[in-house]
């Protein structure tokens, strides 16, 4: 079947398989910065936003996604170059696979909430796991990002 | 999982025409829990576009349509005014941001899964279920009765005043509870009470209620209300948790349930 | 796979440390805003297009044997390219194990065998256009399997009827027929003659169980014929070098025909320190002469790969009432599940890095089995031994504090091993074999400990147990070691060659999982030759490209491979010099270089290094420097931490939290003290997740109930409080610029901190992992019911 999304602001016609995950599509049409982690739901990894709202491609069924805008790290590159290195000056992108979900996160939790505290911002971002870098220095490095204090 | 067909009808009749048609069609709500169910589905219809993602408030109950995401309860105003918040408060916990973008109503409590903190959270309310085909009815008795091919359309939470509390307990908290549990009451009276995830889905604990609202402080008598409490609701083994573990967390956070919405009195 | 580094945001001036300028430097690492950006660099990013899809079938069965299995529908399947089944594999005996050779791993893996050793084995590889028409072909596969009684509980494995290696062709299993995979023992001084001359004895038992590493990539690999027909395997693996050389044997073809790359990987802690999917989709490749991949689903992680080993594990501690120890006796049993990757090595760890804490003993002993069962096949896991080693002991050590009326900091510092000292265990047991004398030439574990204390404010949490209302406080601590590499079997190895801008590549075997070691490699360079660190461009991990690397294990790339940079850079360094001295026409003891030119003493002429560089590409006496360089470790040092933890226990659910957990390092000289921080910060949440939280869990017939991420929690960042990272520096001679390592340590302590300061909240003592707070509520129970039986 085919399915007609905006991604990054540009409008798509992709192939796909009604099985088939925004995930598969977004994948198999280039958009490699969203990975998969885990086929549940729960690592997020796979996070993209979906008409401006983070969600998991790797549950959202392609034919769902038809007609709604999609927003991957591809498309907000220039807005979060500085988030990007800020999270490498603390040294936090380890194995960076867990990296462009926790971009866009960070993306829509500056455009939803304004003066998150420690905790809400804990809170937001518990569905992006990580395994290497403890959450530690991300959360030191988003902290800065957003401006907020200790 | 392998899915054959993906339609998106435009109306509820269409819908239902599709699934009482088509005996291996599904209906999608958010799509979140799909693969637990199945490894095969002939047809999946999405509702998204059949009109019944509204949060609509009403004199005496707000409607909420079953294509609503957690995430729009979430961050609901209508629903922020209501009980103190008691709805985002209990929705926010569930899973991650994520998810409750993803999850809707429907899709939460139509398959009545065991592990479910919304279907416990909203017990402690009087909320009706609207079926397509099988009507309107309590959410308590839609938990009781067997129902076959059907799309849930909305949901009804009464308006009234009620002090809340819903209780959980996890190991990690991005987990399922290892047992959920929700209380109301209208200032010491009226109780409403379920257990959830036990690992069973939630069920009202009616003698529990009845023995609460029969007596004058409920606080005095926690020890007989928690031996009804764990006589009628059954606790089961998984790999989470034992039952034994279950039954004392069901006294401790019947307790403690207990103990804020009396507080709230005065 | 070309490696261009990303833009170098170290353009501002990044502090340096103690008069080194490109060490004890937080430099960003090299790689980090194109992958945060999600650039394609990981095997499934870099897959061709039009490769075959590879799967496997697996069994459903803990034990069985394969009486028939037909793959003829499957063959009909149009877009099936390839089915191989155990015929058509030489039957050669391997270990999956990602070691040096020769492996001290039994082997005990064929490719594919009649046998199905585990529910998820190995049984037919299937490879087809794409996955939904390789799935309906797995589907179609009829095995007809004869079901065997599976061992399932590693404390009756020993002796069990059924017999999980009954192979001929098998080697170096310790006694299959009784399916002990490995067996090993030692002891200095007489243990029981000791123990009775002891004031106190504790003798206690802990039960550490599997954990699953998660990293936060599945193990995929892709691989193909290049021009001239060799076999090119790209993956994600810690092991590339080990890759090439099982995967040739395993398939009886010249290692000279296999190329392995390892691009950027999403994580390893071990999981990925063996053979995964090389082997399947090289045969594949071979069999078509087409690209194939394998990208592995979370399910398949789980139940397919490795976990850690879990352990029991004896602990006897015999002490005089001043709080002097006097003996330490450990006996382990170990479940390796149903193949013996790394199973005598580990088991030796959980001693060999946990004993010698205590050096100063009259009598220490270990015993250990290993066993076989039908649960998923451990594996190295970070820690290796030492985690479930740790538990046992730094718990026993509390429980010997509390005996004696010590406090538990002062009974460590009263026995614990310090600078200049030695142990008999570093001589007796090392890798799987016998060990290397080493005397501790860099230690500041008290130094840890003091540090940790103040941060912690440990004197005014110990004395009181903070209550509020059903919520009781309590602290506790923990000590460990590790090492740095493997003395005499670790060889590492660097090739630096100068460009004619005055940059140079540093190729490395040393394997980057995301720990940052090109960046850090990168730096050590850097500070040997006197150079920036933008001028240092590091490529690894290439089987054709880079020189030797044992790989990203047993806490080596610092010091191991750091050692070989920094003698690859230092020969350069002379060479630039040689020939700055020949251009300038002056003897080579009247110049230096100061990292920017070569200058004659007298101040009389100069060259900058770009400009001889460029004079030796095109113009004068042209040559290309290189400079090569090997490093084997005479020891291997361990790095120390001390870690202090809080917990708020909820009596009445059993609920732990962990308030604050303190942890302070000693790794030598750190060389990018972010990247020491956040290694620290990771490797402790892995240790909390063991202590608190996770568990694989199998049901009655051997499946994995924890096969995906829903089930199987590592902690999020919900789950805990402060955490506090602090590092004292040492300086260790033998290391490179005084470094060691510190990739494991961290992860040792949790377990035994958390376990301790639960016992000083509440006064039970849970013995066995994770801690959940169901345990904790049945202790709490029985400890009630025991005082009230009591009165």
């Amino acid at each position: 079947m085919k399915v007609e999304m905006t991604v990054n602001g540009e409008k798509k016609v992709f192939e796909a398989d009604p099985s088939d995950t925004l995930l598969d599509v977004l994948r198999r049409n280039g958009y490699l910065s969203v990975k998969k982690g885990c086929d549940t739901g729960t690592c997020g990894v796979c996070t993209v936003l979906m008409d401006g709202v983070p969600v998991l491609s790797c549950i959202v069924l392609a034919g769902k996604a038809h007609g709604h805008e999609i927003t991957t790290v591809e498309g907000i590159e220039n807005e979060m170059r500085e988030f990007a290195e800020k999270l490498a000056q603390e040294g936090a992108d380890q194995c960076g696979y867990c990296s462009p979900g926790l971009v866009v996160m960070v993306y829509a939790l500056k455009k939803m909430y304004s003066n998150p505290t420690e905790e809400e911002i804990k809170k937001f971002l518990i569905g992006n796991l990580c395994r290497c870098s403890g959450y530690q220095g991300q959360m030191r490095a988003i902290k800065r990002f957003l401006g907020v204090g200790e | 999982m392998r899915i054959k067909n993906y339609v998106r009808p435009h109306t509820l009749e269409e819908a239902y025409r599709i699934i009482s048609e088509n005996e291996r069609a599904v209906v999608l709500g958010g799509g979140s829990f799909l693969r637990l169910s199945f490894k095969e589905i002939d047809t999946v219809v999405d509702l998204q576009d059949v009109g019944i993602d509204f949060i609509e408030e009403k004199e005496d109950a707000v409607d909420i349509g079953s294509m609503v995401t957690l995430g729009e309860l979430e961050r609901s105003d209508v629903l922020r005014k209501l009980y103190r918040g008691y709805i985002p408060k209990f929705v926010g916990i569930i899973w991650s941001v994520q998810l409750r973008n993803i999850a809707t109503v429907g899709g939460t409590i139509f398959p009545k899964w065991g592990f479910s903190d919304f279907i416990t959270g909203l017990l402690a309310l009087n909320v009706d279920v609207h079926l397509y085909k099988s009507g309107r009815m309590k959410l308590e008795d839609f938990l009781k009765t067997k129902i076959g091919k059907d799309i849930l359309v909305k949901i009804s939470i009464k308006k009234e005043e009620r002090e809340t509390s819903f209780q959980f307990l996890r190991n990690s908290l991005y987990d399922f509870s290892l047992l959920n549990l929700s209380l109301s009451c209208k200032k010491g009276r009226d109780f409403k009470l379920a257990v959830g995830a036990r690992p069973g889905v939630a069920k009202p604990a009616e003698k529990t209620v009845e023995f609460l609202n029969s007596v004058d402080e409920p606080l005095k008598h926690l020890k007989e209300a928690t031996e009804i409490l764990l006589s009628e609701i059954e606790f089961g083994d998984d790999f989470r948790a034992s039952g034994e573990y279950r039954k004392h967390l069901a006294e401790v956070l019947f307790k403690r349930a207990l103990e804020e919405v009396l507080s709230h009195e005065g | 796979m070309q490696w261009i580094p990303g833009p170098n945001e170290g353009d501002k001036e990044i502090p340096g440390g103690g008069g080194m300028k490109e060490v004890k430097k937080s430099v960003p690492k090299v790689d980090s805003i194109g992958l945060i950006l999600g650039k394609p660099a990981y095997t499934d990013d870099l897959a061709p297009k039009d490769s075959l899809v590879v799967k496997v079938l697996r069994s459903p069965h803990a034990f069985a044997r394969i009486r028939n299995i037909d793959v003829s529908k499957a063959l009909k399947i149009p877009g099936i390219e390839c089915v191989l089944t155990y015929r058509d594999f030489p039957r050669i005996p391997i270990t999956r194990a990602g070691q040096g050779f020769p492996e001290p791993s039994p082997w005990d893996k064929f490719v594919l065998d009649e046998y199905v050793r585990y529910v998820g084995d190995e049984v037919a590889v299937v490879a087809g256009k794409d996955e939904r028409i390789v799935e309906r072909a797995l589907e179609s596969i009829e095995v007809d399997y004869e079901v065997l009684e599976p061992v399932l509980d590693f404390e009756k494995a020993e002796g069990h009827p059924s017999i999980i290696h009954p192979e001929e062709d098998i080697e170096g299993l310790y006694d299959p027929k009784r399916n002990l995979a490995a067996y090993y023992e030692m002891s200095v001084g007489d243990v029981e003659e000791e123990l009775k001359k002891c004031d106190v004895v504790v003798k206690e038992r802990f039960y550490t169980q599997a954990q699953a590493h998660v990293m936060m990539e599945p193990h995929s690999v892709f691989s193909y014929l290049d021009l001239q027909g060799r076999l090119v395997i790209v993956t994600s693996t810690q092991v590339p070098f080990h890759v090439r050389r099982i995967v040739a044997r395993a398939l009886d073809i010249p290692i000279k025909k296999i190329r392995v790359i390892k691009p950027r990987i999403g994580g390893g802690f071990g999981g990925k320190q063996a053979i995964h999917g090389e082997i399947f989709t090289a045969a594949v490749t071979l069999k078509t002469g087409k690209p194939a991949k394998y990208v592995y689903t979370r399910k398949e992680v789980f139940e397919a790969t490795y976990t850690r080993h879990p352990m029991r594990i004896d602990v006897t501690l015999g002490a005089n009432k001043d709080g002097t120890l006097k003996v330490i006796d450990m006996e382990v049993l170990s479940d390796t599940g149903a193949y013996g990757e790394h199973s005598l090595t580990t088991l030796m760890v959980s001693g060999s890095k946990t004993l010698p804490l205590y050096n100063k003993v009259k009598a220490v002993r270990f015993r250990g089995k290993v066993v076989y069962t039908n649960h998923v096949p451990a594996g190295a896991f970070r820690g290796y031994g030492a985690v479930q080693g740790n538990f046992a002991l730094e718990s026993a050590m509390d429980i010997l504090a509390e005996k004696l009326g010590m406090d538990p900091v002062e009974i460590r510092k009263k026995n614990m091993i310090k600078e200049g000292e030695t142990s008999p265990i570093f001589k007796i047991m090392g890798e799987g074999r016998e060990g290397v004398e080493m005397v501790i030439k860099s230690c500041k574990l008290e130094e840890c400990i003091e540090r940790g204390k103040k941060i912690f404010k440990w004197d005014e949490k110990f004395k009181k147990r903070r209550r509020n209302g059903n919520r009781v406080r309590g602290v506790g601590m923990a000590i460990a070691m590790q090492g740095s590499g493997i003395a005499k079997i670790d060889m590492a190895s660097a090739v630096i060659k100068l460009n004619d801008d005055g940059s140079f590549n540093l190729l490395v075997g040393a394997t980057d999982l995301g720990t940052g070691s090109d960046t850090i490699l990168a730096q050590i360079a850097a500070e040997a030759l006197g150079v920036s660190v933008k001028d240092i461009i590091p490529y690894s991990s290439d089987t054709d490209l880079t020189p030797f690397d044992k790989g990203a294990y047993a806490s080596s790339t610092t010091y191991v491979s750091g050692n070989a940079v920094k003698l690859a850079a230092e020969k350069m360094k002379k060479l630039i010099v040689e020939e700055g001295a020949k251009k300038l026409g002056v003897d080579v003891e009247e110049v230096v270089f100061d990292g920017k030119a070569v200058k004659a003493k007298d101040g009389k002429s100069s060259i900058t290094l770009k400009e001889l560089a460029t004079i030796l590409y095109y113009t004068e006496n042209q040559k290309q420097l290189v400079a090569s360089a090997s490093y084997v470790p005479d020891e291997a040092p361990p790095p120390y931490i001390a870690s202090f933890a809080e917990v708020e226990v909820d009596e009445e659910t059993g609920k732990v939290d962990l308030i604050e957990y303190v942890t302070v390092v000693d790794c030598g000289t750190p060389i990018n003290p972010n990247l020491v921080r956040v290694q620290v910060e990771g490797a402790t949440v892995q240790g909390i997740g063991m202590a608190l939280f996770e568990d694989v869990k199998y049901d009655k017939r051997g499946r994995l109930l924890t096969n995906n991420m829903m089930f199987y929690k590592i902690p999020s960042r919900m789950d805990f409080g402060k955490i506090t990272v602090d590092i004292v520096e040492s300086y260790e001679p033998t290391g490179p610029f005084g470094a060691k390592s510190v990739a494991e340590v961290p992860t040792d302590t949790p377990p035994a901190a958390i376990a301790n300061a639960i016992y000083n909240a509440v006064g039970v003592r849970i013995k066995e992992l994770p801690i959940t707070p169901e345990k904790v509520f049945r202790a709490l129970k029985m400890k009630s019911e025991k005082i009230s039986s009591e009165s």
